[in-house]
């Protein structure tokens, strides 16, 4: 046996349970990385099999079969068969199958033999399958497939011990390659059929469980309603459970940034760690428990089965507007933030669908928005109530939620009627069986959100903060000066550039300047309003509010709540989307029409507003 | 029929998938999928507006087929 590492590939169905068994085999270990030019996810994780040898493995796309035309089937197979540039061929495959659903996969389990490439095919829910009477004779089905079957359970502790016990042992034989044309695809069906009618019983087409819940969570009537009090609560806990934690870490960095004060003398050191990297910082790390709940609930979701139901209910609605049932999760995911929402499109097979849905997913308000609405409302909405149950504050968060949603019906149903191309969309989409969530698998893919929203905070976030204390610092004011020092640094000339062009939308040149930083991240406008502020001596760290009020109207806080619910997304938005769709015609697009609707909105609210309050 | 014609909770067996155009992607995606000829499905559930889509059981496995795609499949209704 040598001892040098082991490539694996993991392939099979999607709803097979591969990422469960690859947590399983890899846990933390994992790197997860893109395929050159395309947006094909390339997961790559190792592990110590008990001879000491080092297996390498890698979890290709979920994939149906391999003539369909999609870039995940098509990287699937080139990465097999050992054609993918920069990718050497696997030593071995591991062909994951789900138990319950043999008659769907095992043609993929035929389709990749016909490679021939060493296979081991990995029965996985095998505790599934036997709760539900299926009995499996495996030994028979090794027989008459040619390959080494094992049995697995990804989600249950020790449950891939066959499958490390057989990866470690000899490589099995290959099977002779088969060509691969239409005639012989479609004898594929038949050659399952027989294998299965010789190595399966199965007692009932249907598992109870599934039937039972799919009559109330997919009826007409009360699936829509269970669909609506399930958004509302995860909504609510977003800021029951979200909210106190960031609030939390906002007050930790100020106690941070007054302790500095204390301890440093005063001067640029001081006003760069106080006014720039705690406050900026304890702004942007507040997000993240709101992001973290947000996607906790998503992953869950996901992960039981239930969001494609939602999806099924809304495919239809989502179509009328140019949209489709699958993008309902990507744009769920939008609400925390739209860079995770704008990779999700990638389950999204027909690509006019995925663009559609890539170019609205920025107009769901995401949680870097809510500081900014947080800091207005508060400052400038009195706490009315409203038929003495609403609180008029809410209203107007409400009010700008269903503003960006009702901009993306509308982007939507306005490209689709741009569109020249008539020719049909798919769904066909598959609703997997419920099952309980796996805390390891959410864990992990909280991880993974988490970790992007980091490595964004570190890199682009905190540079501009810096870089917006330094210009609202320098040059400083000349000896004898008598107006606020801001009103001699850069960004005191910048921002009055700049308000040339956002007058008519009400904005001051603070204002205008804080929209420069926000292009890059949203949730630094709050931090830079601040920021000019604090250098400007108008605000005490608690006092922006009120700074806020005594400097602009109302009409112009109006104005600034509609130009962030509409305005082009931050940079990093822009960046995904460029590496998304390989394309920077759909950045300029993109940029371009939520600049003009953004501009329209806000002038339309500014006029109004002056005029009737 | 067609397997959209199909009664709420009724089963038929697969007869065959029809190409609507030349290589139809959506038909030969559901040929993939495991729409061939003597397989059993059964209409489960249809949607909340304008009964689409629809949720097709064949063997273990639910799918959502739009109306039109459904259209595609010929089947034979089975008791």
């Amino acid at each position: 046996m040598s001892t040098g590492s082991l490539r694996i590939a993991l392939v099979g169905n999607p709803n097979c349970g591969k990422t469960a068994l690859f947590n399983q085999l890899t846990g933390g270990r994992q790197k997860v990385a893109n395929y050159a030019g395309v947006t094909v996810e390339r997961k790559e994780g190792r592990f110590t099999a008990p001879s000491g040898r080092v297996l390498q493995i890698l979890d290709l796309p979920g994939t149906y079969s391999f003539d369909a035309t999609s870039p995940d089937e098509q990287i699937t197979r080139d990465v097999l068969e050992g054609n993918y540039p920069g990718e050497a061929a696997p030593d071995l495959i591991v062909c994951v199958a789900d138990a319950t659903n043999l008659r769907l996969h095992l043609r993929f389990v035929l389709e990749v033999k016909r490679l021939g490439r060493p296979v081991v095919l990995a029965l996985n829910m095998m505790d599934t399958a036997r709760r539900r009477g299926i009995e499996i004779d495996i030994p028979q089905l090794q027989q008459r497939l040619g390959l080494p079957v094992v049995e697995t359970v990804a989600v249950k502790r020790g449950g891939a011990r066959a499958l490390i016990e057989r990866v470690d042992g000899e490589v099995p034989v290959a099977a002779p390659a088969m060509p691969d044309d239409a005639v012989s695809r479609a004898g594929l069906h038949a050659q399952v059929r027989a294998l299965l009618d010789a190595t399966v019983r199965m007692p009932r087409a249907t598992a109870a469980l599934d039937d039972a819940l799919d009559r109330w969570a997919l009826h007409p009537v009360f699936g829509l309603m269970i669909l609506a009090v399930v958004m509302f609560l995860v909504f609510q806990a977003v800021y029951s459970f979200g909210k106190p934690m960031s609030d939390l870490i906002g007050d930790g960095f100020d106690w941070i940034g007054a302790h500095l004060a204390i301890w440093l003398p005063q001067g640029p050191l001081q006003g760069l760690l106080k006014d720039g990297i705690c406050t900026g910082l304890g702004t942007v790390l507040g997000f993240l428990p709101e992001i973290l709940v947000l996607f906790f609930f998503i992953l869950t979701l996901e992960e039981s089965g239930y969001l494609p139901r939602a999806a099924f209910l809304l495919d239809r609605m989502m179509l009328s507007v140019g949209l489709t049932g699958r993008s309902f999760i990507p744009l769920l995911s939008s609400f925390a933030c739209a860079i995770p929402g704008i990779m999700g499109t990638r389950s999204i097979q027909d690509p006019r669908d995925r663009l559609t849905t890539i170019l609205v997913a920025p107009l769901m308000t995401c949680s870097a928005r809510l500081p900014v609405y947080a800091l207005l409302i508060g400052a400038f909405i009195p706490m009315h109530r409203v038929w003495g149950i609403f609180n008029l504050q809410g209203l107007v968060l409400f009010a700008l939620y269903v503003a960006g949603i009702l901009g993306a019906m509308l982007v939507g149903w306005v490209i689709k009627h741009l569109r020249h191309d008539r020719s049909e969309h798919a769904l066909l989409m598959e609703l997997p069986s419920y099952r309980v969530p796996q805390p390891r698998d959410v864990a992990i893919g909280l991880w993974e959100r988490g970790a992007i929203f980091l490595k964004r905070l570190t890199g682009v976030i905190l540079a501009l903060t810096v870089l917006m204390w330094f210009i609202s610092t320098f040059p400083s004011p000349p000896a004898g000066a008598t107006g606020p020092a801001i009103d001699y640094s850069i960004a005191g000339y910048l921002g009055r550039g700049l308000q040339y062009v956002f007058a008519p939308l009400g904005f001051n040149w603070q204002i205008s300047l804080s929209l420069i930083p926000a292009f890059a991240a949203r949730e630094t406008a709050v931090a830079a309003l601040a920021t000019v502020y604090a250098v400007g001596g108008d605000a005490t760290t608690n006092g922006l509010a009120h700074a806020l009020t005594s400097n602009f109207s109302l009409a112009s806080a109006l104005s600034l709540l509609v130009w962030f619910a509409f305005a082009p997304q931050c940079m990093s938005t822009l960046a995904v989307i460029r590496r998304e769709t390989n394309s920077w015609r759909n950045v300029a697009i993109s940029f371009s029409y939520m600049f003009a609707v953004a501009y329209s909105a806000s002038f339309i609210t500014y006029q109004l507003a002056r005029w009737f309050l | 029929m067609r397997l959209s014609d199909l009664p709420k909770g009724a089963s038929a067996v697969v007869e065959r998938v029809e190409d609507v155009q030349a290589n139809d992607p959506i038909a030969q995606r559901l040929r993939d999928l495991g729409f061939v000829e003597g397989e059993r499905v059964r209409l489960v559930a249809s949607g909340p507006i304008g009964a689409d889509p629809l949720l097709i059981q064949i063997g273990y496995t639910r799918f959502a087929l739009r109306r039109s795609e459904a259209a595609r499949v010929t089947v034979r209704e089975v008791a």
